[in-house]
């Protein structure tokens, strides 16, 4: 039977909060006070410095008690940041929790108009009023509790969704991984260095690779994606896309009856395959196979077939023999799984430097991405870390950098925001050109240097002191001479105020970072929001950088803003301590502001059923002939959809009934300032 | 005739975007015109024509409807349900004979804070262009 009534008299408790100057500065909060005493159903109004503050927690509690409230307003920020707060006062004060509404008169009242302090008081009252007339009609209610599944998805296995895989595993949570490419390591496995320690990246890298392919508690899918999500916190259902990857491990092979076989990485099947294609892990610049290995690391050890330009000859079927572990008619699979919390660590790509068409990438040979660099000068890479330059071969001399390409860009091409580390990685790029090619001079085209972390700023001394040269300007052009394939770089040496033409052998352009091609459906699917520039949404930029407003995912690493690899380890621990939190606490509570049908009004026409996105409604039969709706407290997550279209009003939303914001309406339209 | 320099408009916003947007209009100090009051809700979906249409009997003289972006919906689809209400509103307000344009679906997302102040501007406009809703000369 719902409840549809307020059996107490109402008496309301008004709370000012004068936010220091915030609001008062802009909102007459005495004469808020005196008016709020005058709006129906208010029995108690006081006005304090800081309402959010335990003196000010305490008038609350105190009031509730000795003017016998049924409910309380507080008018401050916004309820998106102190609901939780003034909902436990309210409670310890002996209220239930959800007999509180609040007044936003500062995000959405002084604010906003700072200047208009007769027109910000107005619309305070205004504010007051609608949610004294909500919090007359608000009812008692219960959190629901939900458990939590024992389990956690990460989604990307660069360095910061292994970091987070690694630390839920250690904190004894089974962990899935998925990762879309054939290996795990991401984008760190194509770097040479890391700055400023000068560590080789794959030296530090693949022990973690190797730990994460190792760890019991990692279930690791890779040349997977995420293919649909249902749930809640607590209890995501979560359905991978595992890529037909053509190729079988041994566990596979093992479970499919063929004993002893599976790939195990000999690579035999590489060299008969007659297929040519450009390497993407190399940027291109290397051939691959149709069956390839990913990078001469990859964790796990598997070959892969790119079934795109695989023409189905058989040669390395033929060659791989009893291992049997290649199967060119191998179709994508589907598989579910259920976890509690979920990381999105789903990375980054380089931003399309050719549509700045004047710095000549991919009309001049010899202008290459700094990601192409560190292919070109990784022992590993397409030259074996011999740099040369594309166009001949021959080792360049005058090699320039420039910076900033495409970040801090306000043109609409380019990128506005800062992609952080190309200065530091620019400044080791000329720190390796120094130590292997000697003779040879860097030259750094910059708009600042942005050396901002541990170790940084003496990092870049170094450079400087090692013989770099630093020329603060944005490059305007770059031609090329079309004998020597040399390049004109333009640019404005902003020191000396003078314009200059500097030849050079080789370009780097430090390419800006944006969001990852799969972003915009992978956040859809989880529910996250983006911001301006398409990264995924922290839940509050300072207190909360790991959380999303979707409860239960977080994030991790570039994904989130341009960060380098300290700091998307340390995001990385950050989620995942966030995530195994309700995973260890067992359960969680969801707002109940479910859907429930009134009975005696449903008429059981059954047009609800089909709008609610999540299934949460069903018809059952109540007696002879009558059916009614029926809805599934945990699956329904309170949107209020089928609330807004119930032909019969049958459907009664919790915490957002349709009395409840009649009244809003009312109280603003009818019961206004005279 | 009612004041015209203070209109009064009923803004519905959805908790997860534009709610958001406009509280980060806030933390920016994006100033803009006062005369929308807000009235939250977790999503558009729950928007029912009733209040539309109850804020309009009422003696608004415009209503706002604010919500994610297509596909960006907190609960899916909400915002969809939503916006085909609003189109079958704004056929109904025309066929009492009131102007369509006061009652307004925006898209506003949580990062979208200048936005929230632009859209502020446009209905406020909007409103003062059409000046006082005629419902309200009749049910005076």
């Amino acid at each position: 039977m719902v409840d549809t009534t307020s059996t107490k008299k109402p008496r309301i408790g008004v709370f000012v909060c004068h936010c220091g100057t915030n609001i008062a500065g802009s909102i007459d909060v005495k004469g808020l006070v005196e008016y709020a005493k005058t709006v129906p159903n208010v029995a108690f109004a006081q006005d304090y410095q800081y309402v959010c503050s335990t003196p000010g927690q305490k008038i609350i509690t105190d009031a509730i008690e000795k003017e016998k409230l049924t409910g309380t307003v507080v008018a401050a920020c916004s309820p998106r940041l102190h609901e939780p707060t003034f909902r436990t006062a309210t409670k310890e004060g002996g209220l239930n929790q959800f007999r509180f509404e609040m007044a936003n008169i500062r995000e959405q009242g002084s604010w906003v108009h700072m200047h208009d302090r007769d027109a910000a008081t107005d619309k305070a009252k205004d504010a007051v009023r609608i949610a004294v007339a909500k919090a007359a009609l608000l009812q008692d209610l219960e959190p629901k509790a939900v458990p939590v599944e024992k389990a956690a998805l990460v989604v990307g296995a660069g360095i910061a969704g292994m970091q987070a895989a690694l630390d839920l595993a250690n904190a004894g949570i089974k962990t899935y991984l998925v990762e879309k490419n054939p290996s795990i390591g991401g984008r760190m496995s194509q770097l040479d260095k890391t700055f400023p320690t000068l560590d080789c990246s794959q030296c530090i890298l693949t022990p973690k690779m190797v730990d994460v392919g190792r760890a019991p508690n990692i279930e690791l899918m890779t040349y997977s994606e995420i293919d649909a999500v249902e749930g809640y916190i607590g209890n995501f259902d979560v359905t991978i896309r595992k890529k037909a990857r053509g190729v079988l491990s041994m566990a596979e092979a093992e479970a499919k009856g063929i004993s002893g076989g599976g790939c195990n990485g000999c690579g035999d099947c590489e060299p008969v395959c007659p297929v040519i294609k450009p390497n993407p892990f190399e940027e291109g610049m290397k051939p691959r196979k149709a069956i390839y290995i990913y990078h001469p690391q990859v964790v796990p050890l598997l070959y892969t077939v790119d079934f795109d330009s695989c023409i189905k000859c058989n040669l390395c079927v033929t060659v791989c023999g009893d291992k049997k572990a290649i199967d060119l008619e191998m179709k994508d699979e589907l598989i579910k799984v259920k976890v509690g919390t979920v990381i999105l660590a789903i990375g980054f790509d380089i931003f399309p430097v050719e549509n700045k068409r004047e710095w000549g990438y991919k009309q001049f040979e010899n202008v290459v991405t700094s990601l192409e660099f560190e292919r070109l000068i990784c022992a590993s890479g397409p030259t074996g870390g011999h740099l040369i330059r594309p166009s001949d071969g021959k080792e360049p001399k005058r090699i320039g950098f420039v910076l900033c390409a495409g970040s801090r860009d306000n043109t609409g091409i380019g990128k506005p925001y800062c992609s952080r580390f190309c200065c530091m990685y620019s400044l080791k790029h000329a720190h390796q050109i120094i130590e292997k090619m000697p003779g040879a001079i860097p030259y750094i085209f910059y708009m600042d240097i942005r050396s901002f972390g541990k170790m940084y700023e003496e990092f870049y001394y170094r450079i400087q002191d090692e013989g770099a040269k630093f020329i603060r300007g944005r490059v305007a052009n770059i031609l090329e001479d079309p004998v020597t394939k040399n390049l004109h770089v333009y640019a404005e040496d902003t020191m000396l105020q003078r314009p200059m033409d500097m030849e050079m052998d080789l370009v780097v352009l430090a390419a800006a970072v944006q969001p990852a091609a799969l972003t915009d459906k992978t956040r859809k699917l989880f529910g996250v929001s983006c911001s301006l520039d398409g990264w995924l949404l922290e839940a509050h930029p300072k207190l909360n950088p790991c959380g999303t407003t979707t409860a239960g995912v977080f994030l991790a690493g570039v994904c989130q803003g341009p960060k380098d690899i300290p700091d998307a380890v340390a995001q990385a621990e950050g989620a995942a301590s966030a995530a195994s939190i309700p995973i260890h606490r067992g359960e969680v509570e969801l707002e109940p502001f479910f859907a429930q049908c009134i009975e005696e009004k449903c008429a059981g026409c059954g047009m609800c059923i089909n709008l609610c996105p999540y299934q949460a409604l069903s018809l059952v039969d109540k007696e002879a002939g009558k059916k009614v709706m029926q809805v599934t407290e945990a699956k329904c997550k309170g949107c209020g959809t089928c609330g807004a279209f119930c032909p019969g009003g049958a459907i009664w939303m919790q915490h957002f009934s349709t009395p409840q914001i009649v009244a809003q309406i009312d109280a603003f339209l009818l019961g206004g300032v005279k | 005739m009612a004041d015209v320099k203070k209109p009064k408009i009923l803004g519905i916003l959805c908790n997860w975007c534009s709610y958001a947007g406009a509280d980060l209009a806030g933390s920016a100090r994006t100033q803009y015109p006062p005369d929308v009051r807000v009235v939250r809700v977790m999503c558009t979906g729950r928007v029912d024509p009733l209040f539309i249409m109850k804020a309009f009997t009422d003696g608004a003289d415009g209503v706002l409807v604010s919500g994610c972006h297509f596909g960006d919906c907190h609960y899916l689809e909400g915002n969809y349900k939503s916006a085909k209400r609003m189109f079958l509103m704004k056929s109904l307000l025309k066929g009492i004979g009131m102007e369509d344009k006061r009652l307004r679906m925006t898209f506003v997302s949580a990062s979208e804070g200048a936005k929230w102040a632009k859209v502020i501007e446009d209905v406020v406009n909007t409103i003062n262009e059409l000046g006082p809703s005629p419902l309200k000369e009749m049910t005076k």
